[in-house]
C-alpha cells in the first residue's frame, strides 16, 4: 500500500507493506536512524516518537496508520539557533552513555516539558517511567530534564 | 580534589588532563546520529533470521526447508547439515556446524543431532527483507524428539540425569576444563578445613554455614546482538560490522572459524549501544551472517530481536554457593571455606581468562584480614543457554562479593552485631599492601577504614539505626543493608592471563601531526564508557595537548592495533595505561628534539604541561605543537632520532589493579505486600586517580541500577519442561526510574601504585558492590521475622515469603 507522511516537516511517500512498523517505516524508508528499536514488546520506549504532537512508541504504530500524519523524530529537535534545551541539558547533567535510549527520552522530555514546564523531580521520573536505560541508572537523565526545564526553548518546534 | 581544580583550562574550556569535561562523543547522540549495528546499511544488502528451538532437549529426526525456500523473496536456507558439507580445514573443528567457544569447548552454530536449550540456533533463512526472512521461519518443519530436559544444576549431576553433551562422547554431564580439572579449587583446603573444625569445638567461636544462591540474570543491552558481513569475492575481503566489545580477538577467532586469513578480515564494532559482556563472546548469528554473505555473495545483515537476546546470548551467574564463615565470638573472622555448583548451560561459553574456570570467583575472601579461605567450583552443564560471564561481574566477582558480603552479615546476626561494627572489625589496614590474599591475590593498594567510615558518615549510620528502632517499635520495617567490596581488575599480566591463547595485553598508537592535532589509536572499544573523551583527557594530562585537539580511533580493527577488548573493567587498568604510557615515549622523543632545535643537551631540559624548556629558563621553550611542526621538519635531529611524532607501545600490566568501595542502602519493606522500596543509596568508591570524575559517577550509577534490579526484580528462570520464563521485558523485569533513588556518591582516592596514572578502572564496581547492599538492607528489614537469608530477586513475592517461612525457590519457576 502506499502511505504519505510528513516527518520533521519533509513529506515522504512510499509503498510498503501494510503490516510495516512505523519505526521501521522511518529508519528504513525514510532513512532516519535516530530512532532506535529496543524491545519486541512496547516496554522499552526507545522508538518514541510523536505523531501530531503526541508521544508514541513508534515500534507499536503501524505505519499505515500514520499516513497523513505528522511524525517528529530525534533529528528534528535541534531548532535554526541551535540544540533544543533537552538535547543540551542531557550533554550538561551527562544524561547519556551508549546513547541508545537517548532519541527515545529526548522525545518524551520534550513533550513533557511543554506541558509541565516547571516540574518536580519525582514527575520527570514518572514521566520517563515507560522508558528504559541501561547505562545511567536514570539520575542524570532526570537532572537533565530538570536542566532544560530552567533553560526554556527559544525556537518553537512542534508537531 | 584539589588536583582537579588545578588543571588549566584549554580554549574550548576543556581540562588539559583530569576533570570534568563534557562527552565528545554526546554532540551525535543527541542528534540521533550515532552509528550502530543496526544503522548500517550497504548496497545490495539482504536479511537473516534464526529459526530457534522451541525445546529444551530434543532429537532432530528431520528438517524440511522446502515450502521456506519457495517463499518468494528467500535466498536460501541454511541448516547444520548444510553447514556440517562445508568443510573447515583448521585446529578447531572440520566443518562449520561447530564452532570453538571462548573456554575451549565447542558450540553448535546450527543443532545437527540435537537441540540442548530452548532458543537454540537451528536454521538460518536470507531473505531480501527482514520481514520476509521471519515470515519463512515459519514455513521450516523441524521434527523434533523430545527428551528429558536438565533444568537444575543438582539434577544434572545425579547419576541416571540425561546427558547434554553426548556430541563429546560424555558420560556425565561434568564439564572439564583445558587442563582436565573436572572441579577447580583454590586457597589453602587442610588449614582452611581445620580452623573451621577447631573454632566448631572452641566454646568461644562460631560457624555459620549458609546457601546462597546467584541466579541466573541477563545483561540486557538497550541494543542487542547483531552483524552485517560482506565477503567480497574478488578481493578475498570479509568486513563485519558487528556488536562487539573486542573486535581484534573477535577478528582473529573468525579467522579461526572461518577459515580466512586474518589479514583479509576487518571487523568494525561501530556505536555499541550498551555491553555489560552481553557482546564478548561471538554468537551463532554473528557467523551465520558471514556464512550467509559467503552462500549469497551480498551482505547479510542479522540483528537479534529482544527474545532472541534474553534466551540464546550470554547470561550471567547461576552460581549455587554455600559459604561457611568461622570467627570469635568477638568477632574476629578466622576462616571461609565454599562450595560452588557453577550452571554453565549447554554449552561451555564463558569468556575468562583461560587459567581462570571459575573466572576471578577465588577472590572472595574480600575485603577482610583473615589467613584461611578455600573455594571449590564444580561446572556442570545443563540445557539452558551458555555464557556465564557476563553484566558487569568483572570475571565472576559479583558472585564472590555477593558471598562474602551475605556470609558476614549472617555472622553479624549469629553473634548479635552490628554488621558495620563487624565490618570494621576486620577490614584489612593500610599498613598490609600490598596484601596477599589467602587465594593468592596481591592488592595493590587500599585505605579500607577511610572509605567506610566516610560511607556511614554520609549515610548518618547511627541516626539510621535510632530510626529503625523506632519505625520498628511501631510495626514498620525498614532496613540498613551494607556492603564493603573489593575488585579486581584490569587483565592481565600475559604470563597468567590469556583469552584462547591470547595474551591481555593491549596495543596503542599515538601521532601528533605537524599542526599538533593528534590521534590516539586504541585497541579497546567504548559501549558507552566515554573513551573518545577520557583518553583524549589522559593524553592532554601528559602532553598538554588541549583535548580538543586529540582525536580518539576505536572499534575498527583496521584502524587501530591489536588488543583484548574492553570488558572486565579493563580499559583504564589496561589501555588506560598505555595512552600514558605512550604519550610519555612521545614525550622523550619531544625532549630530543626540542634539545636539537634549542642546541642544548636533552638533560638541560625540564618539562612544564605542554613545553619543555631549559631549567632556570623558562622564555628558552619550545610547546608540544612546535616540537611537533619541528620533527616534520628540515631540523638537523640527532643520531637515533626520527623524524615525525609518533609512537605506539603494548601494555602489560603487572598486576591487577583493586578498586573498592562501601555502599549502605536504606529500604522500606511493606510486610503485607512484601513490596521494597529502595529509599536511599549511598556509594562510596575508590578507583584511585579519576580522569573524569562525571563519567566515573555516571558509570557508578547505572551499576547501582543493576544491583537493585538484581536484587529485586530480574531472573532468568525456567519450568521444569525447559522454557524460558525471562524472555521479554514484560517478565525479564528491568529497573525504571521508579525503582531507582537519587544516588548519593562520595569518594576516596587511593591510586594503584603499579598504574601510571594511578587509576583502577570503575565501570563495574557498582554492579559488583551493590547487589549484596540492598539484599542486605531488606533482610535486615525483615530480621525480626527470623530472616537470616532469602534469594534474590527479593520480589514482593519473594520477601512475602521469606516473612511466611516459607521456601523461596529462584532458579526454576516458583509454582
Ligand atoms: S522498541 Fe521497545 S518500546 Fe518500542
Ligand atoms: S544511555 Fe545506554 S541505554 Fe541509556
Amino acid at each position: 500500500m502506499q502511505v504519505s507522511m510528513n516527518i520533521n516537516g519533509e513529506p515522504i511517500t512510499a509503498d510498503i507493506e501494510a503490516r510495516k512498523l512505523l519505526v521501521h517505516f522511518i529508519r528504513e524508508d525514510a532513512g532516519l536512524r535516530g530512532t532506535h528499536w529496543g524491545c519486541d514488546t512496547s516496554n522499552c520506549g526507545t522508538c518514541t516518537v510523536w505523531v501530531d504532537g503526541e508521544a508514541v512508541k513508534s515500534c507499536t504504530v503501524l505505519a499505515a496508520q500514520a499516513d497523513g500524519h505528522e511524525v517528529r523524530t530525534v533529528e528534528g529537535l535541534e531548532g535554526a539557533d541551535g540544540l533544543d534545551p533537552v538535547q543540551q541539558g542531557f550533554i550538561e547533567c551527562h544524561g547519556l552513555q551508549c546513547g541508545f535510549c537517548t532519541p527515545g527520552m529526548l522525545m518524551t522530555a520534550r513533550w513533557f516539558l511543554d506541558r509541565n514546564p516547571s516540574p518536580t523531580k519525582d514527575e520527570i521520573r514518572e514521566a520517563i517511567s515507560g522508558q528504559i536505560c541501561r547505562c545511567t541508572g536514570y539520575k542524570n537523565i532526570v537532572d537533565a530534564i530538570h536542566w532544560a526545564a530552567e533553560h526554556p526553548r527559544t525556537n518553537e518546534v512542534t508537531a | 580534589m584539589t588536583a582537579v581544580e588545578e588543571v588549566p583550562l584549554s580554549p574550548a574550556g576543556n581540562p588539559i588532563g583530569f576533570g570534568n569535561m563534557k562527552r565528545v562523543e554526546d554532540q551525535r547522540f543527541v542528534r540521533g546520529h550515532g552509528n550502530y549495528v543496526d544503522d548500517v546499511s550497504l548496497p545490495g544488502m539482504v536479511h537473516g533470521a534464526i529459526l530457534r528451538s522451541p525445546f529444551a532437549h530434543a532429537r532432530i529426526n528431520g528438517i524440511d526447508t522446502s515450502r521456506a525456500e519457495q517463499l518468494p523473496g528467500v535466498l536460501a536456507v541454511i541448516t547444520g547439515k548444510v553447514l556440517e558439507g562445508i568443510p573447515r580445514p583448521d585446529l578447531l573443528g572440520d566443518n562449520f556446524a561447530w564452532m570453538p567457544t571462548l573456554s575451549y569447548d565447542t558450540q553448535a552454530v546450527l543443532a545437527t543431532d540435537k537441540v540442548r536449550f530452548q532458543g537454540q540456533e537451528v536454521a538460518f533463512v536470507i531473505a531480501t527483507d527482514r520481514y520476509i526472512a521471519k515470515d519463512a521461519l515459519e514455513l521450516i518443519d523441524v521434527d523434533y524428539e523430545p527428551l528429558e530436559p536438565v533444568m537444575d544444576a543438582k539434577r544434572a549431576m545425579e547419576p541416571g540425569a540425561p546427558i547434554i553433551r553426548d556430541d563429546k562422547g560424555q558420560q556425565d554431564n561434568s564439564i572439564t576444563d583445558v587442563h582436565g580439572h573436572k572441579d577447580w579449587e583454590s586457597g589453602n583446603a587442610i588449614g582452611t578445613a581445620e580452623a573451621i573444625a577447631a573454632a566448631q569445638a572452641d566454646p568461644d567461636c562460631v560457624v555459620v554455614t549458609q546457601e546462597v544462591m546467584y541466579p541466573r540474570v541477563h545483561p540486557a543491552p538497550m541494543e542487542t546482538c547483531g552483524s552485517v558481513a560482506f565477503l567480497d569475492k574478488v578481493t578475498g575481503q570479509l568486513t563485519l560490522y558487528t556488536t562487539s566489545q573486542a573486535p581484534h580477538a573477535h577478528r582473529t577467532v573468525y579467522a579461526m572459524v572461518a577459515g580466512l586469513p586474518e589479514h583479509k578480515i576487518r571487523v568494525i564494532s561501530p556505536d555499541i549501544g550498551g555491553g555489560f559482556g552481553n557482546k564478548v563472546g561471538i554468537y551463532p548469528g554473528y557467523v551465520l551472517s558471514i556464512v550467509g554473505s559467503i552462500v549469497t555473495g551480498k551482505p547479510v545483515k542479522w540483528m537479534e530481536d529482544r527474545n532472541e537476546n534474553l534466551t540464546s546470548t550470554s547470561f550471567a551467574r547461576d552460581y549455587h554457593m554455600t559459604g561457611t564463615i568461622a570467627a570469635t565470638k568477638e568477632g574476629k573472622i578466622l576462616a571461609v571455606d565454599v562450595d560452588v555448583l557453577a550452571d554453565h548451560g549447554a554449552f561451555n561459553g564463558v569468556a575468562q581468562p583461560t587459567n581462570y574456570p571459575a573466572g576471578f570467583f577465588h577472590i572472595f575472601s574480600g575485603s577482610y584480614d583473615y589467613p584461611n579461605a578455600h573455594c571449590k567450583v564444580t561446572p556442570v552443564y545443563t540445557n539452558k543457554a551458555p555464557g556465564g560471564v557476563a553484566y558487569a561481574c568483572s570475571f565472576r566477582i559479583t558472585e564472590a562479593v555477593y558471598l562474602i558480603e551475605r556470609l558476614v552479615d549472617c555472622l553479624a546476626a549469629e553473634l548479635g552485631m552490628d554488621p558495620a561494627e563487624l565490618r570494621l572489625k576486620n577490614l584489612l589496614r593500610p599498613e598490609q599492601f600490598p596484601y596477599t590474599s589467602p587465594t593468592g591475590w596481591v592488592y595493590d593498594s587500599g585505605q579500607y577504614e577511610n572509605t567506610m567510615r566516610l560511607a556511614l558518615e554520609m549515610a548518618d549510620y547511627d541516626q539510621l539505626r535510632r530510626e529503625q528502632a523506632e519505625k520498628r517499635a511501631r510495626g514498620e520495617y525498614m532496613g540498613i543493608g551494607l556492603s564493603f567490596f573489593t575488585e579486581g581488575v584490569g587483565a592481565g599480566p600475559r604470563k597468567d592471563m590469556d583469552i584462547l591463547g591470547l595474551g591481555m595485553a593491549d596495543g596503542i598508537e599515538l601521532r601528533v601531526h605537524p599542526t599538533g592535532k593528534a590521534v590516539l589509536r586504541l585497541s579497546v572499544q567504548s559501549q558507552g564508557q566515554a573513551h573518545e573523551t577520557t583518553y583524549a583527557q589522559i593524553v592532554a594530562h601528559e602532553l598538554g595537548i588541549p583535548p580538543e585537539d586529540i582525536e580518539v580511533v576505536h572499534g575498527d580493527t583496521d584502524q587501530t592495533p591489536f588488543g583484548l577488548g574492553t570488558y572486565g573493567s579493563r580499559s583504564t587498568p589496561v589501555s588506560g595505561a598505555a595512552a600514558a604510557v605512550v604519550s610519555r615515549k612521545v614525550k622523550d622523543k619531544a625532549r630530543q628534539i626540542a634539545a636539537a632545535a634549542l642546541e642544548c643537551s636533552p638533560d638541560d631540559l625540564e618539562w612544564q604541561l605542554g613545553q619543555w624548556h631549559v631549567k632556570g629558563d623558562p622564555e628558552r621553550a619550545k610547546t608540544i605543537q612546535e616540537i611537533a611542526l619541528l620533527s616534520h621538519g628540515s631540523l638537523e635531529l640527532p643520531d637515533g632520532v626520527e623524524g615525525h611524532l609518533e609512537a605506539t607501545t603494548v601494555y602489560n600490566p603487572p598486576n591487577l589493579t583493586y578498586p573498592y568501595g562501601c555502599y549502605v542502602c536504606v529500604v522500606d519493606v511493606d510486610p503485607g505486600t512484601g513490596q521494597v522500596k529502595v529509599r536511599r543509596f549511598i556509594a562510596v568508591d575508590d578507583c584511585g586517580t579519576r580522569i573524569n570524575p562525571m563519567v566515573v559517577e555516571g558509570q557508578v550509577h547505572g551499576g547501582i541500577a543493576d544491583g537493585i534490579g538484581m536484587a529485586l526484580m530480574e531472573l532468568i528462570a525456567f519450568d521444569e519442561d525447559g522454557n524460558c520464563l525471562g524472555g521479554s521485558f514484560m517478565d525479564y523485569l528491568l529497573p525504571t526510574s521508579m525503582e531507582c533513588p537519587d544516588y548519593e556518591l562520595g569518594e576516596t582516592v587511593t591510586p594503584s601504585p603499579h598504574h601510571p596514572i594511578g587509576a583502577k578502572g570503575v565501570g563495574e564496581s557498582a554492579t559488583v558492590g551493590s547487589p549484596p547492599a540492598v539484599v542486605n538492607a531488606v533482610i535486615d528489614a525483615i530480621s525480626p521475622f527470623g530472616v537470616r537469608h532469602a534469594d534474590m530477586p527479593l520480589t514482593p513475592a519473594n520477601v512475602w515469603r521469606a516473612i511466611q517461612g516459607r521456601p523461596v525457590r529462584v532458579d526454576m519457576a516458583v509454582e
